[in-house]
């Protein structure tokens, strides 16, 4: 049995520093809670993270959700016993956050149980299919997703009423609708979290877009790594057929609809349509070539309609409170909320849900909170392996579908990597081309095997054998898979390249003219050497050296044979004085 | 009619058709390495771009259907530079082993690049180390050279429906091989061919047997004979510039008595002698209800390595007739050694055949060595005797008209329409006509079993009596007449039919796996109607007309059915597991 607590404490130092600070005050609590009473009904935690920074430390008391930052030693009696018991708000401390996050997405995560239908219920879960139900035809749910203006959260942006439309105009016996789980780009958990977090959500909204599209089974496709994730939703799914949520008639409305879960084996170019179709029917996981669309003959030949997970936990939302509400919030061309995997070189590396239209710096230096260590920002890099960089120069750009791929980058699902001074841009392209190179399904030459030869020749740059001319054939071979891949996954794979090299073409020059990286990250770059007036002639290095290149005694002092060195950097390390450079 | 625009020329469409096709009509040739005309477009290269009037995104021609005013660039200088390079990126990952490839001068990619006059390789060389599977010892695969077109793996999973073939791992490391990468000779692969046939490289290869055949030719103490197939007269000329369906027979048989060969003979005349024996018993079974039905023919090695690997429950309903192929050679060590009065062991015999199972029939089961020793010493097909004849340097074109080797050379025009599908069931009827009226049909031809569809369903009618029929070809098509006969017979209705001719090849021989390169259902039209011509062309069109059929059976073999006939030339089928180990 879970024991409850009344009220919660959540400790955190928002500053770097003395790191004794926050286990001390966190101990004071627990005392102070023990003497004057409270620890049954209090609970205090230590957390890593509130989205506040520079604050000292912030106690965020829930469910009030009131902060109090700066909290000193002397500051916790008066917070447990004011704040606390008596519900005053101590003004001197107290906080007001401003939050540039708007969670409707995330509405739940983290509010809930996931595993309990009950808690969904309780936020007016399943609220909105019923009134979709009994309130509105199909052709009216489709109207309502156009007001709401509500893109694909999956990376294409695709109007979502629009795919619906489509499926909802083809007469067929069976239609399916199939929410794509398949979340694969490196350090995105976005769709893991809301599958794991509040997986009712993505259920009810395939429901609304089954009932809109005239489908009566649902699949959810989720990749096999999330095993929590798919033991939620087959939880949810069990519960919501226990209550009628799912099954015949529901709601004695003649709606019926049910839906099961699909495992994906991990494969990257399964979260595409027609691979995904094949995934499920059993085939190898090609992409086929559109047309024909899915939303007219999909899987096993049906109309079909695949959503995101982030895509179908909007919809429920967007019928509780209209689609003119959501309409209100984002830019133009770009409606609602977007979810971010924020990582990289930030200070709060999380997940974020913040309104469609603001720009990268707020993203990146309010939500996140700025650098991490200080350093020099470079650049971001945007939509996963398919997305590419963006300089600081640009962090002025509202967020949103169009405004990015102008960068030449693209939203994506949402992974979002902060890249500092010490990252290599030829390495960073190389990492994302790499996925991809592993990723590609090998059906079609031009990302077959023009992603393995732009690997092959950034690997050449990086390690100091790379030509100049070798740029217009990354340019040449660039355009090749853009203009002739079948799917998405190869016409973009080279999207980090091309970028990287309009943005950083210096970078690049340093390392194929200068032999020589910037960023002090491509290791086989490194010149090692001794630097004379530092050395203290220890002869450390020269006894470390695995190869035997170091050559001198501790009278003439030490030399590194470059041309025997195997760069493996333990002089370096070894060093105690900073007397050997790279 | 829909109306579209290439390259600034007004052309109307049919519905559905796609890019690639439409510009045919406007003499346009949209490059591809991937699209064959007798599959659905894989699309698996990406050299076909074109590009939208006022749009920079490319399209594939091969699978983008062409919609109403839509105006479509087939070429410009972007267009040509992501084909050159992606032609390039696919030469980056092939072997440049052209000289000693089997294809050289008659491969796709080869052409492609010679096309784009592409001269030097810019790109790192990048391939695979695999090893060369020759396991089943009549279609070899050659990984390092394949381009992973897909198109072996459409022909052998849809086309064939065999799925021995399938694409493992992926990324840079896709490559065919049978599922569960095991060895083609350890897969449900049937020897059809058919993949080889569509190959666009050298990746799979029929197993070259011409060595051998030069080896016996040259050995003094072999008495060597040979015997071509009804499928292969009317494509070896489009070896040498002569349209396919060009009936050469004649010059076939002066060019191999060039080639050392003492006897030639004609499969044709063994194809007459399979309808006295299956003709009778079908009349057996049909008419004296000894044997179940339906009757299904075996001339097919494909199909009959299919039906024991899948279709094992439908042995009893086998004909038990051996192909013409090893009646012949039965023959040609039996009766013909006594004959001329030569020692059986010393007479080698050769095939020419429009297949590559056929190098697996030669040795199928015990059967196949009831002359003493393997009755067809070596099949070689179309392609390795077009290879041949290039070796021995024989002008093709102007070789003189000859006449077969008679005793095992002469026949009727029921003999040379099995190269085609429908052939088999066309000259069976006519002779089980006779065999139960005593008289000759008034009209021989049975224009409803002829023709390019899959499955050809007609009823026929003998003396007031209907035989149901069948014919399929191409294995695909075949499940389907199968289930229906075996749903009938669980559930004890009528048999939906009591006679069914199977193909394993589309087009029957004529579209055989190891006829000429190119074969689309144009090549297969032309093909079988120089076999039908020749047909026409003959005096005696039915098998028991054949004068020298008559004089074997009074001769040597006695009566169809006979206990000679009984052990030459028919054999025994064995089930067979889908996969071995």
């Amino acid at each position: 049995m879970v024991k409850a607590f009344k009220k919660y404490v959540l400790l955190t130092d928002t500053e770097q520093g003395d790191p004794e600070r926050i286990k001390k005050i966190h101990d004071l609590f627990l005392a102070v809670l023990r003497v004057i009473g409270g620890d049954e009904e209090i609970q205090v935690v230590r957390t890593s993270d509130v989205g506040i920074y520079g604050r000292g430390v912030v106690a965020q008391i829930l469910p009030d959700n009131i902060f109090y930052a700066g909290v000193q030693e002397e500051h916790v009696r008066q917070i447990i016993e004011e704040g606390i018991f008596q519900q005053k708000k101590l003004e001197a401390i107290a906080f007001e956050p401003k939050d540039k996050q708007l969670r409707i997405v995330l509405r739940n995560c983290g509010v809930i149980d996931p595993e309990r239908i009950e808690d969904y219920i309780a936020q007016d879960g399943y609220f909105a299919i019923h009134k979709v139900l009994t309130q509105f035809t199909p052709e009216q749910v489709v109207n309502e997703m156009k007001i709401s203006g509500l893109r694909g959260r999956g990376g294409g942006g695709f109007p979502t009423w629009m795919k619906w439309n489509i499926a909802r105009g083809v007469t067929a016996d069976q239609k399916y609708i199939i929410c794509n789980g398949d979340e694969g780009d490196p350090g995105a958990y976005m769709d893991r979290s809301v599958l794991e977090g509040d997986p009712h959500s993505v259920i009810e909204g395939l429901m609304i877009g089954g009932y809109a599209m005239g489908a009566t089974k649902g699949f959810l496709y989720i990749r096999a790594e999330y095993p929590l994730a798919v033991e939620r939703v087959q939880k949810a799914i069990i519960q919501a057929r226990e209550r009628g949520l799912l099954g015949e008639n529901i709601f004695g409305t003649g709606f019926n609809f049910d839906c099961e879960i699909r495992l994906g084996a991990g494969a990257f170019v399964c979260g595409e349509e027609t691979a995904l179709i094949a995934s499920i029917e059993g085939r190898r996981g090609y992409p086929s070539p559109r047309p024909p669309y899915p939303a007219i003959k999909g899987l096993w030949g049906k109309p079909t309609v695949i959503n995101n997970v982030e895509t179908l936990a909007n919809i429920p939302v967007i019928f509780l409170k209209g689609g003119a509400w959501f309409a209100s919030i984002g830019t133009e061309t770009a409606k609602g909320t977007k979810v971010f995997a924020l990582t990289g070189k930030v200070k709060n590396s999380s997940l974020i849900e913040v309104p469609m239209g603001i720009s990268l710096r707020e993203i990146v230096f309010e939500v996140g909170g700025g650098i991490l260590n200080n350093k020099k920002i470079k650049a971001i890099q945007t939509g996963g392996p398919s997305g590419g960089v963006i300089p600081e120069h640009y962090f002025d750009t509202p967020v949103d579908y169009d405004q990015l791929q102008k960068l030449g980058s693209i939203m994506g699902s949402g992974g979002m990597i902060v890249m500092d001074e010490t990252d290599c841009i030829v390495d960073i392209a190389k990492f994302y081309l790499g996925f991809c190179v592993d990723e590609s399904c090998g059906k079609c030459a031009p990302c077959r095997i023009g992603g393995t030869q732009l690997l092959h020749i950034l690997t050449e740059i990086s390690e100091g054998r790379g030509k100049i001319e070798d740029v217009e054939k990354l340019k040449r071979i660039s355009f090749a898979m853009q203009k002739a891949s079948l799917c998405g996954l190869g016409q973009t794979a080279s999207n980090p390249v091309a970028s990287s090299l309009k943005y950083f073409y210096e970078e690049y020059k340093a390392h194929i003219l200068e032999n020589r990286c910037p960023s002090g990250k491509c290791s086989r770059l490194f010149r090692y050497r001794v630097v004379e007036d530092k050395c203290k002639r220890c002869s450390l290095c020269q006894r470390n050296c695995p190869v035997n290149v170091i050559s001198g005694d501790r009278e003439k002092g030490f030399v590194i044979d470059a041309a025997k060195c195997v760069k493996c950097g333990k002089c370096f390390e070894v060093c105690k004085f900073g007397a050997i450079a790279r | 009619m829909g109306k579209a625009v290439i390259n600034g020329i007004p052309v109307e469409f049919e519905p559905g058709m796609t890019i690639l096709e439409v510009a045919r009509k406007v003499q346009v040739r949209i490059p591809t390495l991937c699209k064959h005309p007798d599959l659905p477009p894989s699309a698996g290269c990406g050299i076909c771009v074109v590009k939208v009037k006022g749009s920079n995104k490319m399209l594939r021609a091969c699978c983008t259907p062409m919609e109403e005013n839509m105006q479509i660039i087939t070429h410009d200088p972007d267009i040509v530079q992501a084909r050159r390079t992606v032609v390039e990126l696919i030469l980056s990952n092939h072997p440049n082993d052209c000289l000693t490839c089997g294809r050289n001068q008659n491969c796709e990619l080869q052409t492609m690049i010679a096309d784009f006059a592409i001269r030097e390789e810019e790109f790192k060389k990048i391939v695979p180390n695999l090893p060369v599977d020759n396991t089943t010892g009549t279609v070899v695969l050659e990984p390092p050279k394949c381009i992973k077109c897909g198109r072996c793996v459409e022909v052998c999973q849809n086309m064939q429906d065999v799925w021995a073939l399938s694409f493992l791992d992926r990324g840079v490391d896709t490559r065919i091989s049978p599922a569960g990468d095991i060895k083609l000779g350890d897969s449900p692969c049937v020897r059809c061919g058919q993949c080889s046939a569509h190959c666009p490289t050298g990746a799979i290869f029929e197993n070259d047997d011409t060595t051998l055949v030069w080896k016996a030719l040259q050995d003094s103490e072999k008495y060597c004979v040979v015997q071509i197939a009804p499928a292969v007269r009317v494509a070896v000329g489009e070896g040498f510039g002569y349209e396919p369906g060009t009936n050469l027979t004649g010059k076939l048989y002066s060019l191999l008595r060039r080639l050392g060969f003492k006897a030639v003979f004609d499969t044709n005349f063994a194809a007459d002698l399979t309808i006295m024996e299956e003709a009778s018993e079908f009349v057996e079974r049909f008419v004296n209800k000894k044997g179940p039905l339906p009757l299904i023919t075996t001339c097919c090695p494909a199909w009959v390595d299919f039906m024991e690997k899948f279709d094992s429950d439908m042995i009893e309903h086998f004909s038990s007739a051996k192909s013409p192929q090893e009646m012949l050679s039965a023959l040609a060590k039996t009766y013909y050694a006594q004959k001329i009065g030569v020692d059986p062991q010393k007479i080698f015999m050769v095939s020419i055949m429009p297949c590559t199972a056929k190098k697996y029939e030669i040795h199928r089961s015990k059967e196949m060595f009831t002359a003493g020793n393997q009755n067809t010493d070596v099949s070689i097909t179309t392609r390795e005797l077009i290879r041949m004849i290039r070796q021995a340097g024989v002008d093709f074109a102007e070789l003189p008209d000859e006449g077969a080797d008679s005793l095992l050379g002469d026949y009727t025009g029921a003999g040379v329409i099995f190269g085609a599908t429908g052939g088999v069931m066309e000259a069976a009827l006519r002779t089980a006509y006779y065999f139960v009226t005593k008289e000759n049909l008034p009209k021989v031809e049975f224009e409803a079993v002829r023709g390019l569809k899959g499955v050809k369903e007609t009823t026929v009618t003998i003396k007031g009596t209907d035989i149901r029929i069948a014919v399929a070809h191409g294995l695909g098509n075949v499940q389907s007449v199968i289930n229906k006969v075996r749903a009938a017979k669980e559930k004890g209705e009528p048999l939906p039919y009591h006679f069914i001719e199977v193909m394993a090849c589309p087009g029957g021989c004529v579209g055989g796996g190891g006829q000429p390169y190119g074969v689309t259902d144009e090549v297969r039209r032309a093909r079988a109607k120089g076999v039908y011509a020749d047909d026409e062309s003959k005096t005696l069109r039915c098998s028991h007309e054949n004068p020298y059929v008559q004089k074997l059976y009074q001769d040597f073999l006695g009566k169809p059915l006979g206990e000679k006939s009984h052990h030459l030339l028919h054999t025994k089928y064995q089930p067979q597991p889908e996969y071995r180990k």
